[in-house]
């Protein structure tokens, strides 16, 4: 074991894992976080804090991923390029391995333009790659990036994203080798809707030998509504959303919908599940937390196994 | 005029590791006026490189470089000695680096970097090509620059939000890594992004680093 992860426990004891995923507020409200932490406890192993998605302002990911921990979760907290510089990432890496965090998903970051302040400076000092990099040297060779060597090294388990629906479609499994040579221990991919092409992307992924190098769970996501099926299937960029989808949502009185998309994600769980190589899924039900329990129940991955944080 | 210097002979021998033959290319505007990649450059690199195992099969010092029509023109009657080559060595500024790499399906290498535009613009006025950013990655990104043309500066690249060719920030830019993924692929050398490329010395840049009087 490289570090006290809980999810690293789950995924190296060989157990299908589940992650979960947690916006902070756009206020300093630490009762939200409360709130959703009690709802998603004891139905994933750990739980992924957003570090202002969509370029949006919202609470620090390492501040919220402290509150959501005294609900006795184990925090996933995410990282993103566009904002720090290389100093500061080092900075709030040694941060929060002091406070106890033990997981990061390191992030290049959604771009600025998206947000609520478009005209902000990005940063991309580095890359998610040479950030997965930066952190395995602080964390296998006691080095900052500048090569000096500190004295007590941060133990933190390395997650990364990949999107398998963006393009160069044929380049995307080269992009995972690259982030595993880097030194990630886990990826979380983007929501799997088209199962048939993140299948084929598996292919590519095994072909590679990368699911043995790299623990690989699968994003998957409820959808609650016609409406949202149509704006991820037209509006977000590397989303692949089949017609399919939006069909089967269309198929069942308005009422039913929330209640199918559910059902839907449950299917995509089962079906991403007999995938080689598959270690886990990353569900991100946002701002429908409640949901989660569900669907882990009726996906048959309840309970989670109690492995000692 | 684009401001060059030439990168340390040790930078540039590691590009060219595993590579038998060189073709050299230099330019009689900024870079001969800038002494990174004139005439007499060339001359001096071709000498260099021999010293050093390789074989030159050819040079051209074109009069503006980052004039694509005449550049490419000019490498046109080079092409049985760029065919010999592995590779092509650019002793200028980015946007000419850039224009080979267009211009001449082969790999090429970046010889300089560019230090500073010096308040100019390069002949290739179509689109941005070179932002001045004084430690040239052009090697590692087959010759196009994601520098000036990824929204993310991305070194390892392509983004989750690349799509259909254009870049998610704004459909009207092309995804310079799709642009990348694609040239190196028609050059057979897409195995060039294996390569996990470290980070960046911004401090020599001119947007990121002190400010320097390059000019004086």
């Amino acid at each position: 074991m490289k570090t006290k992860s809980n999810l690293e426990k789950v995924l190296e004891s060989k157990i299908f894992a589940v992650t979960g995923e947690l916006g902070p507020p756009q206020s300093a409200d630490p009762e939200v976080i409360r709130r959703k932490a009690k709802i998603l406890k004891g139905h994933v192993d750990a739980f992924n804090v957003t570090d202002g998605q969509t370029a949006v302002v919202r609470m620090a990911s390492w501040a919220a991923c402290l509150i959501a921990r005294e609900e006795g979760l184990d925090p996933i907290v995410q990282m993103t390029c566009r904002d720090r510089n290389r100093i500061a990432l080092q900075m709030d890496i040694l941060g929060i391995a002091a406070m106890g965090i033990n997981n990061m998903l390191c992030l290049t970051g959604d771009h600025q333009k998206f947000g609520n302040h478009p005209s902000a400076k990005g940063v991309y000092d580095l890359d998610s790659i040479q950030l997965i990099g930066m952190v395995k040297g602080m964390r296998d060779e006691k080095k900052f990036q500048c090569g000096e060597e500190m004295p007590v090294e941060p133990h933190i388990f390395i997650g990364a994203a990949a999107n398998p629906f963006a393009d160069p479609f044929e380049f995307r499994a080269a992009r995972l080798a690259k982030k595993a040579a880097a030194g990630a221990d886990f990826v979380q991919t983007q929501i799997v809707y088209n199962v048939d092409k993140f299948a084929e992307w598996m292919k590519m992924v095994r072909d590679r030998g990368l699911h043995e190098k790299i623990k690989i769970l699968a994003g998957v996501a409820p959808i609650k509504s016609v409406g949202a099926a149509r704006y991820m299937k037209t509006r977000v960029p590397g989303m692949d959303v089949p017609d399919g989808v939006v069909t089967r949502l269309q198929g069942v009185p308005k009422e039913q919908v929330s209640k199918e998309g559910i059902k839907l994600c449950i299917d995509i769980i089962n079906q991403v599940r007999e995938i080689e190589g598959v270690a886990g899924i990353h569900l991100m039900a946002i701002e429908w937390e409640e949901a989660v329990p569900e669907i882990v129940e009726a996906a048959g991955l309840s309970p989670r196994p109690r492995l000692g944080v | 005029m684009l401001i060059s210097e030439q990168k340390p002979l040790e930078e540039i021998l590691s590009y060219l590791e595993g590579e038998k033959s060189v073709f050299l290319v230099g330019c009689k505007g900024c870079a001969e006026g800038w002494n990174s990649g004139g005439e007499k450059q060339v001359a001096e690199m071709k000498n260099t490189l021999q010293e050093k195992g390789k074989t030159v099969p050819g040079s051209v010092v074109v009069d503006m470089l980052c004039d694509k029509a005449l550049t490419t023109l000019k490498l046109r009657a080079h092409k049985q000695e760029i065919a010999a080559a592995d590779s092509i060595l650019v002793l200028t500024d980015g946007a000419g680096i850039q224009t080979v790499a267009e211009a001449v399906d082969k790999v090429v290498h970046p010889g300089c970097n560019t230090l500073s535009a010096g308040g100019a613009h390069a002949e290739w006025k179509e689109a941005e090509r070179c932002l001045e950013c004084g430690d040239c990655v052009l090697e590692f990104t087959g010759g196009l620059c994601p520098i000036a043309r990824c929204s993310k500066l991305l070194l390892n690249g392509p983004c989750g939000g690349s799509q259909d060719g254009k870049c998610e920030v704004d459909p009207s830019i092309p995804c310079v890594w799709q642009q990348i993924v694609d040239h190196l692929t028609k050059l057979g050398r897409l195995d060039k992004l294996d390569k996990l490329v470290a980070p960046k010395k911004w401090s020599v840049s001119l947007t990121a680093g002190p400010p320097v009087k390059r000019l004086s």
